[in-house]
């Protein structure tokens, strides 16, 4: 066993690990260790070969791997270690890491602990899409990095299943190499990516978007030889008659990503049932003491820009951490036409970044109100509102609402 | 032309049984599979199962052979070194009126020498399994898990060591009775042997009607299973079976855990024309998760990472009430041509002992004499299940121990290339899937397939265009998005 003591660990270097370690180092914590399981830095970046990275952050749009490099300069201008290829198996309720890499077992003694695992792919089992079982379904994020990582083509007639933005950006991507796309098919009566996606990678390359569509079955006994789509109605039922059989060779699947918290359950973290994330207060710490959590292991983030923002304060937090616990705390519940709010509890005042979701997308002017005991106390109107679109509020809590010990609701209303 | 004393054809259980038993004597045995890999048919989609006995009628072969080879399977676990757990089954009441189904399956039971049958109050029950409500129930503790395909592939792994020549991807597409032999024809060449054992499953018609006129009908009957992610190993400790539907000679939708801490849902029944079609369909994944759920209430939605089905070789139609005995017969047209017809559940739990008697309807016409040099198998413990020690000291005799591949199962690298380094030449991913587990969780390969990929193409030297998932004709890739001059 190799033992090492350090003050704060990071699991997981893609950008929001590295973030956390560079945050982390600016706000004086000396000795970090950050590790990841690939054999390089950054996560999934170095796959994001297209532009559009740090724009908010910078003013400058920079592809994924121009993006994250700026964070591993970072990381090499204050001496922090990560360690690659190796993976954290698991860590207990004293803040002992267990690693293990080439060199042998790891055992990481360490005074806090950044989880920034990210996420998975959902996989065709977790739509549960019926058929046979053939060679030629991948899942969006896996057929980019054949494409971009390992120069290896995985299709030429590709059929895309969910307009989340990795299956957006892989459309356009394969028609750059010659691949014909037949089209991406959505459940929903909208894309479930960033309307720019949709505009950038769909509509520029004349790739239809079946709206309203799902995939009924999957035909081919070796490779995929055909999918079929059918329209679906309001109740979700499938339109009878509406069934098309297309030729195709490659399903792509970009139905959503799932938080990677096997790490953060083993130990016994709380995780929410929504955002897939645990349950965090407003310094992002999560329910075991010590224990913070950014990045796409918190919730699937739309930009890596507002990713960073929530990086650098988990970074921070864990850096001042102090054991100590206060007595007050809020529950900040999503009401009325809010799908999920972070954080989930606040336990000390001062100005805190909510970062929420609506339900529905609605093109007119909605407002949300933050509420406790019935009395409001924060509103902010917005012109539109989509649940593609990560809505990001600050809001003061004072003392004194803290002391209530009431829930804070939030709602959204017309 | 090569020749052998004993052909077998199908690398199943069944095939790989009696390879296995085979491969203990001075034979040359050949084993033809159409699969890239054995177990690639119904002996790697089923429940995994290791029956009691208490579902067959008495004096039946398939009773016979289920008894008998239940008792041989600790020792086969010890001997092959594969997972079996003996968990323990119970057939559950849903009502007053289903007590008389334990009744009469324990009654039966005791018939077919199973012991210790029992049956006991759904209060006592709860208290073993806390979320299933039941009227009462069967307590079975004869019935047993394996996984199926690893037991099949140590079977024929074994084998393959002790000198038995598996031909995959080889179907057999021409039988010709000679003078003392059989000339056997394959697309991949002819070959000739003194014995042809036909081990077939769901194409057992297709081999005799190579020889003879068959006089029995197959009616494939499709199984569908939904597979539950490790997360909710808890929710039974035992298998939950339902009390079986007599109409179709199946044991009904059941909840099995595996030796892994997934819980298998199923399988469901459905007589169908085409014995290859093994799609799965929105409906009965509907009805498995909807029956299930009546056994287990607390079952969660997002509980489930993977659906596949398999397809049972029965010997009776549905109208016929879907049960008939097994037939392990030599053909008296065509003396030397064994047959094993129908082998349906409980064909894993018989299978050794089927092996046996086949062994010794062959010791009736070749003569057997046992090796002095039979190889054991050893199978290294997975990292995932050695202790701390155990995993510094193997990282620092060979570090592609210390890199892990699979995420979700922690499957290293060492394991996955000794995966591909099979005696069999078996090299697909469902290969590696099956013998080292990269790939078998809840992410379904997001993680491993890219590792796995890079270790076929620099390790193994394989042409990213060859790459294949399951089958001859399952290729993964088309070549490189751009290719580059060297």
């Amino acid at each position: 066993m190799i033992n090492h003591k350090v003050d704060v660990t990071v699991i997981g270097a893609g950008p929001a690990g590295l973030t956390a370690a560079v945050s982390a180092s600016e706000y004086g914590a000396k000795n970090i260790l950050v590790i990841d399981r690939n054999s390089w830095i950054g996560g999934i970046l170095p796959q994001c070969i297209h532009d559009g990275f740090g724009v908010e952050e910078t003013g400058r749009s920079m592809t994924g791997p121009e993006y994250v490099d700026m964070y591993i300069d970072m990381a090499k201008k204050k001496n922090i270690d990560i360690l690659t290829e190796t993976m954290v198996l698991k860590f207990n309720r004293n803040l002992n890491i267990i690693a293990v890499n080439k060199d042998g077992l790891h055992n990481i003694s360490t005074k806090s602990i950044v989880l920034a695992m990210g996420c998975r792919e959902k996989t065709r089992w977790n739509a549960l899409i019926p058929g046979d079982r053939p060679s030629g379904i991948y899942t969006a994020g896996v057929a980019q990095s054949f494409i971009n990582l390992y120069n290896i083509m995985p299709g030429r007639n590709v059929i895309i299943l969910g307009s989340g933005d990795v299956g957006l950006i892989m459309a356009r991507r394969l028609k750059f190499e010659g691949v014909n796309v037949l089209g991406v098919v959505e459940i929903l009566p909208y894309a479930s990516g960033l309307p720019r996606n949709v505009v950038q990678c769909l509509d520029d390359y004349d790739i239809p978007l079946f709206l309203n569509h799902t995939i009924t079955y999957i035909k081919g006994k070796e490779r995929l030889e055909s999918v079929t789509i059918a329209q679906i109605d309001e109740k979700m039922n499938i339109v009878l008659g509406s069934e098309k059989e297309i030729k195709c060779d490659t399903l792509l699947l970009s139905l959503g990503l799932i938080p990677e918290n096997e790490l953060s359950k083993d130990v016994g973290i709380t995780v929410d049932n929504i955002t897939g994330g645990p349950i965090v207060n407003q310094n992002l710490e999560t329910s075991l003491s010590g224990v913070f959590a950014c990045g796409n292991c918190l919730q699937v983030y739309d930009t890596v820009d507002s990713l960073s923002i929530d990086a650098k304060h988990a970074g921070k937090n864990a850096a001042k951490y102090i054991k100590k616990k206060g007595n007050s705390k809020l529950k900040v519940v999503p009401g009325k036409g809010i799908r999920y709010i972070i954080p989930q509890v606040i336990t000390a005042p001062g100005k805190i970044r909510f970062t929420l979701r609506v339900e529905k997308p609605k093109l007119t002017t909605s407002c949300i109100h933050f509420i406790i005991n019935s009395r409001q106390i924060f509103k902010k109107k917005l012109p539109y509102i989509n649940p593609a679109n990560m809505i990001e509020i600050n809001v003061d809590v004072t003392q004194d609402l803290l002391k209530s010990n009431k829930n804070l609701e939030v709602v959204l209303s017309e | 032309m090569k020749k052998f004393h004993v052909a077998i054809i199908g690398g199943g259980v069944i095939g790989s049984s009696i390879a296995w038993n085979l491969s203990k004597y001075k034979l040359d045995v050949v084993v033809f599979e159409m699969g890239s890999d054995i177990a690639s048919g119904a002996s790697k989609a089923n429940s995994g199962v290791i029956h009691s006995g208490i579902n067959s009628p008495p004096s039946s072969l398939k009773a016979r052979f289920c008894v008998e080879g239940n008792k041989m399977f600790q020792m086969l676990a010890n001997k092959l070194d594969f997972s079996l757990k003996w968990v323990g089954k119970y057939v559950i009441a849903k009502n007053e009126e289903e007590i008389k189904e334990l009744e009469h399956l324990k009654k039966v039971g005791r018939k077919n020498k199973v012991p210790n049958l029992e049956i006991i109050e759904g209060k006592v029950l709860k208290k073993r399994e806390p979320n299933i409500s039941c009227f009462a129930g069967l307590w079975v503790p004869t019935a047993g898990i394996i996984l199926p395909y690893e037991f099949t592939i140590a079977l024929a792994e074994n084998a393959a060591i002790n000198d038995v020549k598996f031909f995959l991807e080889t179907k057999v597409i021409g039988l010709k009775k000679q003078k003392n032999s059989f000339l056997i024809k394959t697309n991949k060449g002819n070959s000739s042997a003194e014995l042809v054992i036909n081990a077939a499953g769901i194409n057992c018609k297709k081999i005799v009607n190579m020889l003879e006129e068959p006089n029995f009908n197959i009616f494939p009957c499709r199984g569908e299973y939904l597979v539950l992610d490790k997360n909710y190993c808890n929710l039974v400790n035992s298998m939950i079976y339902p009390v079986p539907q007599k109409d179709l000679g199946v044991l009904g939708v059941h909840l099995t855990p595996t030796v892994e801490g997934n819980i298998l849902i199923g399988p469901s029944a459905e007589f169908i024309d085409d014995p290859y079609d093994k799609r799965t369909t929105k409906e009965m994944m509907d009805i498995l998760f909807y029956e299930a759920k009546e056994i287990l209430p607390n079952l969660p939605e997002k509980a489930v990472i993977n659906a596949y089905s398999g397809i049972r070789c029965k010997l009776a139609s549905s109208k016929e009430g879907g049960w008939a005995d097994y037939r392990i017969e030599e053909s008296k047209k065509t003396p030397g041509f064994i047959n094993l017809l129908g082998i349906e559940s409980p064909g894993l739990t018989a299978a050794p002992a089927i092996a046996n008697e086949v062994t010794k309807m062959i010791s009736k016409s070749v003569e057997l004499k046992t090796k002095t040099d039979f190889k054991i198998r050893s199978r290294k413990k997975r990292f995932s299940q050695m202790n701390p020690k155990e995993q510094s000291d193997l990282i620092k005799k060979d570090k592609r121990w210390g890199r892990i591949i699979c995420r979700c199962e922690h499957a290293t690298e060492a394991e996955v290339i000794n995966a591909f380094s099979n005696p069999l030449k078996a090299q697909t991913l469902s290969a590696a899937k099956y013998r080292c587990r990269a790939g078998m969780g809840r992410c379904q390969g997001g993680f491993c397939t890219q590792h796995i990929v890079r270790i076929l193409e620099k390790q193994f030297q394989i042409d990213i265009k060859k790459i294949k998932l399951r089958s001859t004709n399952s290729h993964l890739f088309y070549g490189r998005t751009r290719e580059t001059k060297k």
